[in-house]
């Protein structure tokens, strides 16, 4: 596998990692996610991790750098469906990954951004009313 | 013939050095000195004096490991278990010295012969005795691993962690992987971690408790830390602990009003 499907949903982003990542693989997955946000003009990206089963310090970064260039894009970033074993592996190597949204599974996740969806919309039309 | 002579002398010599102090019954030490004597008497017939790790030995080897394993389980000393087989050695010298007085070159040989194969099985018994202990304590720790960690259901979504003792290294493991798989299997929101029952809260502490913490959030689980009693909260601050980024609230009961807010219930008395 040399590539990881971003799919689209609407207004969102949906990339599942369904194998155990190598460098050049997530750094392909950047530049993916990257460019369909910008063209679809996306508004949330769900990262779903359920399938990986083992990182380290480089994936780990990547994943928090993902979600930080979604959120320059204007995008929200949940990952969702960490592993026990890779959560603990990740508080290990001191990567808390401050500022990533996280979610227990999909669900949960889609919860968050049309949450997140809907608060921006208010404050938006709270804006256009000035 | 000596069989019977050696055992009565053993148990007389045992009941002196031990005195009070032992743990085992006097029934049970005659029975045990009673098959380790015939056990003995058999091995020695079968020849072979200088290797215990014979066939012939087998039996005596066996009847050993049970005395030791008996002896560990009612919570003998190790002085106590190697000072009752070695007592063994004088009733033995006794009875040599008896039978070959008249040969004074054959009866060094013989205490020498004798001397060291009843200290290859004392030190076999004692090492033994040993094993029995610790794996004895392998196995409370580990229970104590595992009944220290339960985790509580408290709600649909809503768990709860209560913490009893001192957090080290090797439990903090257990109870983060406990916890992490619990949220999985429960599909929590929200997990409280009460740390009534922890004594003292040290920086070491303290950081395994927020390595938890963090590891709940990556699985998208909120924590709120519950049961902090003044002094905790005073050493804390004193030991400058960031526990800023962390909810945390006086009593579990407080934990569980805003946990239950946070997810959307609130709470009606009836009839008011």
């Amino acid at each position: 596998m040399d590539r990881i499907p971003v799919l689209k949903m609407g207004e969102f982003l949906l990339v599942s990692i369904q194998v155990d990542m190598h460098d050049r693989l997530a750094m392909t997955l950047q530049d993916d996610i990257t460019e369909m946000i910008v063209r679809h003009g996306s508004e949330g990206v769900l990262i779903d991790i359920s399938g990986l089963n083992m990182v380290d310090s480089f994936i780990g970064r990547m994943i928090s750098n993902i979600a930080s260039m979604a959120r320059i894009l204007d995008a929200e970033a949940v990952v969702v469906g960490m592993r026990p074993a890779v959560a603990i592996t990740l508080v290990e190597l001191g990567l808390e990954l401050p500022g990533v949204r996280t979610a227990l599974n999909i669900e949960r996740g889609m919860d968050i951004l049309r949450k997140h969806m809907r608060s921006t919309e208010t404050t938006g039309d709270a804006d256009s009313t000035r | 013939m000596h069989e019977s002579e050696i055992l009565s002398r053993w148990v007389d010599l045992q009941q002196k050095l031990a005195g009070e102090s032992d743990v085992l019954k006097q029934q049970d030490r005659r029975e045990h000195a009673r098959r380790l004597v015939a056990a003995f008497s058999r091995a020695a017939q079968s020849g072979n004096l200088d290797d215990i790790h014979t066939e012939g030995w087998r039996p005596m080897l066996d009847a050993l490991k049970e005395v030791s394993e008996a002896r560990a389980a009612l919570g003998a000393s190790t002085a106590e278990t190697a000072t009752f087989f070695f007592s063994l050695k004088q009733p033995v010298f006794e009875v040599l010295q008896r039978e070959l007085a008249s040969h004074p070159e054959q009866l060094t040989a013989a205490l020498w012969q004798t001397t060291t194969l009843l200290d290859k099985l004392g030190l076999y018994t004692v090492e033994l005795f040993q094993k029995t202990r610790e794996a004895l304590i392998h196995r409370q720790q580990q229970e104590n691993l595992e009944l220290s960690t339960p985790v509580v259901k408290l709600f649909d979504e809503l768990i709860a962690l209560p913490l009893i003792g001192t957090l080290d290294s090797a439990r903090t493991q257990v109870v983060m992987e406990n916890l992490l798989n619990n949220i999985v299997s429960t599909s929590a929101a929200i997990a409280i971690i009460d740390i009534t029952g922890v004594p003292t809260v040290d920086t070491q502490v303290a950081q395994h408790l927020l390595k938890t913490v963090a590891a709940a959030r990556l699985m998208g689980a909120d924590c709120i830390i519950s049961g902090l009693r003044p002094q905790i909260a005073q050493t804390i601050v004193h030991l400058g602990v960031d526990l800023q980024n962390v909810t945390t609230k006086a009593t579990l009961a407080d934990a569980l009003k805003l946990a239950l807010q946070r997810m959307g219930y609130s709470i009606v008395k009836r009839g008011a």
